[in-house]
């Protein structure tokens, strides 16, 4: 108050509904493009979206592809959040896959899922499910909101745990009787802080230097990489740690990208599917570090056939629970991995094995990733090369999972890091079509191709309308070997040969089914007419989706047998 | 080789966090023995008393997971250390003529006490370590046991000082520093002055 009883000039206190303090919040949060699809218990929040014209919405044609496509965003556009709008019940559910998803590959998604008035919860009303039970398990953490003025601290609650520490997804259940409730807009204006979310902890130096002290020491170092070293950004630090060391590198399926394949000190992806060579300089390593990676069992195969030779395994990951989950290290460093690589890099002396890098260079000459082409078929891998020598070290490569995933993260081959993104971890089938929706969006700058096989493709394919009509242009590449080609090579090589509802034997015409959602499509079986087709595509302004048909008995190579070790993989012959 | 670890977890006083300690719990396929929960001297914290039983590479993995749910704030892995651990029994116990006496000066060695007579009934309620408790259950058995009921351990480790000390990040200077950052930390062997009484 002023002297004379005026009250001061201050901001003026903004009266709103929970809807519009939610969409303004979201905007704090640097939200620009939700997925999403309205519904009964949503109304409100697209009631007032249009008052919010920053705010970009695509409206999909199923929720699981809402989830995908934020997925897809946040992956490719790395310390963004995606964001998601459902209605209750059903539209909720539908998101559950995507959520799963995003969860085991650490992706930072917000999901705002409208819930039937609070009134109403509990009494088995229309479209009401119990969202934060049901997603409890796929997500990093829930709110469902109860008072009006919980709404802006918990959405920026809500994206601080999205995004911090090992991201992950975060639902948000929001009743409709709060999205209308009026209330005042106070938008907290200082970090958040949690006693039971603490920060992500600093390197400990001692650690640092017993790394750098065991890698000058070592005789066979390898590092193997993660999706971890890709989400905190530390391509470069990776590679300076390498080089500095003179240190090969593999990586995981999920680290494909972060260290470039023409690098002379690449492998190539470990594991289960993952080149010879690598699995044979983990096996021979004396010292191995790993960065920002689970351990999964696709990467160790057979447990105890993982690094045998190893005397010091050491891992660094910036979540705890991953530290001897699956593989017991000597020496942990729970840490982000660039903060961690950049202080371990100015530790670490400059040194070179002469004598384990000439044998790497030997297994790769003895176990170089290749394929069979001599049946007059179409191969995979040679769409896949047209491809890849148009992608200019820069397009963002999205795969599905199957076959088409494996292939296209064995040929993906940057002279520098970059982005190959695929469901790794839950091995979603029908996530890479609506996820380049997100990734395009997210990057209208960059080339964005879809690599998905006929089968996944369809899980996912009512998402062309959506693509359409957004006139969002990613190049999709259907790699048709009229199967479900993994599940079909598993079943000839593991299961007796007995193919049992693999083939599939009804296949859409994908050229008609893209042209009935307006689409430009293309196919061919002729190798070459392949790389005229990939350039009529890129010259095309919008989506455009080729199907190429395949060779129907290509397979994976290599391969370890199932319940077998990391040096019993077959190859391609 | 599978054992019992005794966890003393502090949560944000919310709803759901049982249920996501349970749902962790049993996603990660650990088996829970018994499972204590009530409020503590902060009103915005429940402290969980979780008897877990697990093979011996779990027990690391069990305590990490618990402290990756959001809304748990410290944990503290009490096995093996000098701590009070008590469950309270309540049991309907059979009276039969002549042996009424028997039965009160049993509860009466194991220090508990009778809170309910009936025409041929007791109920007993006994607090105190879990294998007190198994013994007096096999004790009552012969007079036969009518039904009972029995809280799961509470615990809190022996000495001057809390185990955990919760840092809050609003006032505390651990907010800035750049130091030890982990909120909740466990205050380290506590120095032992009491014993049990």
């Amino acid at each position: 108050m002023t002297s004379n009883g005026q009250v001061a000039e201050t901001a003026p206190v903004r009266r709103m509904t929970g809807a519009q303090v939610c969409l303004e919040a979201l905007i704090r949060e640097g939200v620009d493009t939700i997925f999403g699809y309205p519904g009964g218990a949503n109304l409100t929040l697209y009631r007032y979206l249009p008052e919010f014209p920053q705010i970009r919405h695509i409206l999909v044609r199923h929720e699981q592809g809402a989830a995908h496509a934020a997925d897809g965003y946040a992956r490719s556009r790395r310390g963004k959040v995606g964001c998601v709008f459902a209605t209750s019940g059903p539209g909720a559910l539908n998101l559950v896959t995507g959520l799963a998803t995003a969860y085991g590959d650490s992706v930072p998604v917000v999901a705002i899922t409208g819930q039937v008035p609070t009134s109403a919860i509990g009494t088995d009303s229309f479209q009401e499910s119990d969202v934060i039970g049901s997603t409890m398990s796929v997500v990093k953490h829930s709110y469902l909101l109860m008072r009006v003025e919980d709404i802006a601290p918990t959405i920026k609650e809500a994206f601080h745990v999205a995004r911090s520490g090992r991201p992950g997804p975060v639902v948000i259940d929001f009743p409709k009787d709060l999205q209308a409730a009026v209330t005042e807009f106070n938008y907290p204006e200082d970090a958040v802080r949690m006693r039971s979310f603490p920060p992500t902890p600093e390197p400990d130096p001692a650690k640092l230097r017993t790394i750098a002290n065991l890698i000058k020491e070592a005789k066979r170092p390898v590092i193997l990489c993660g999706r971890g070293v890709l989400i905190s950004q530390a391509e470069e630090e990776l590679a300076a740690l390498a080089h500095r060391a003179n240190i090969p590198v593999g990586w995981t399926l999920l680290g494909t990208g972060a260290f470039p394949l023409q690098d002379p000190l690449a492998l190539q992806m470990v594991g289960f599917m993952g080149a010879g060579y690598t699995n044979k300089a983990v096996c021979d390593a004396d010292v191995l570090i790993m960065v920002g990676m689970r351990c999964d069992d696709r990467v160790t195969t057979r447990l105890d056939s993982f690094a045998p030779n190893v005397e010091h395994l050491i891992h660094i990951d910036i979540d705890p629970a991953e530290i001897g989950k699956n593989v017991v290290p000597h020496v942990s460093v729970v840490a982000d991995a660039k903060n961690a690589l950049r202080q371990l890099t100015a530790l670490v002396e400059p040194k070179r094995e002469h004598q384990w890098l000439t044998q790497i260079d030997q297994w790769k000459e003895e176990h170089p990733i290749h394929y069979i082409s001599n049946n007059g078929l179409l191969q995979p891998q040679e769409v896949l090369e047209e491809m890849y020598s148009r992608c200019h070290d820069a397009a963002i490569v999205v795969a599905d999972v199957g076959l088409n995933q494996i292939w296209a993260a064995l040929w993906f081959n940057y002279a520098k890091p970059g982005l190959f993104l695929n469901s790794g971890g839950t091995g979603c089938m029908g996530y890479a079509f609506p996820a380049s929706m997100g990734v395009k969006l997210a990057n209208p700058d960059r080339t964005v191709f879809c690599v998905a096989g006929d089968g996944g493709f369809v899980m996912n394919m009512q998402e062309m309308a959506t693509m359409v009509e957004n006139g969002i242009d990613v190049k999709i590449l259907i790699l048709n070997n009229d199967s479900l080609g993994m599940v079909r090579q598993f079943q000839d090589d593991f299961y007796e040969g007995v193919r049992s509802a693999s083939e599939l034997s009804h296949i859409p015409d994908f050229v008609k089914l893209g042209e009935a959602f307006g689409m430009k499509a293309m196919t061919t079986s002729r190798r070459e007419e392949v790389g005229p087709m990939l350039d009529a595509a890129l010259a095309h302004k919008g989506p455009v989706l080729m199907n190429f048909d395949i060779d129907p008995k290509a397979n994976v190579y290599p391969i370890v047998p199932l319940g077998r070790g990391m040096l019993d993989f077959v190859e391609a012959s | 080789m599978s054992q019992t670890r005794l966890l003393s977890v502090l949560v944000e006083n919310k709803p759901g966090v049982l249920m996501r300690v349970a749902s962790m719990i049993r996603r990660r396929g650990f088996n829970i023995d018994s499972l204590a929960v009530g409020p503590t001297e902060d009103e915005t914290v429940s402290r969980m008393t979780i008897s877990v039983h697990v093979g011996r590479q779990q027990a690391e993995q069990a305590t990490k997971q618990l402290a990756k749910i959001v809304d748990v704030i410290a944990i503290d892995d009490i096995t093996g250390l000098r701590s009070v651990a008590h469950e309270l029994l309540l049991m309907r116990v059979h009276t039969s003529p002549g042996r009424r006496t028997e039965i009160i000066d049993t509860v009466e060695i194991f220090r508990g006490r009778i809170v309910d007579v009936g025409a041929s009934s007791l109920i007993v309620e006994i607090s105190g370590s879990t294998e007190k408790i198994e013994n007096f259950v096999e004790l009552m058995r012969p007079y036969g046991i009518m039904e009972m009921a029995r809280s799961g351990a509470v615990a809190l480790v022996r000495g001057d000082q809390a185990r955990i000390r919760i840092v809050d990040y609003e006032v505390g200077e651990e907010a800035v520093a750049g130091g030890s950052r982990r909120a909740p930390v466990a205050a380290g062997p506590a120095a032992d002055l009491t014993g049990d009484i």
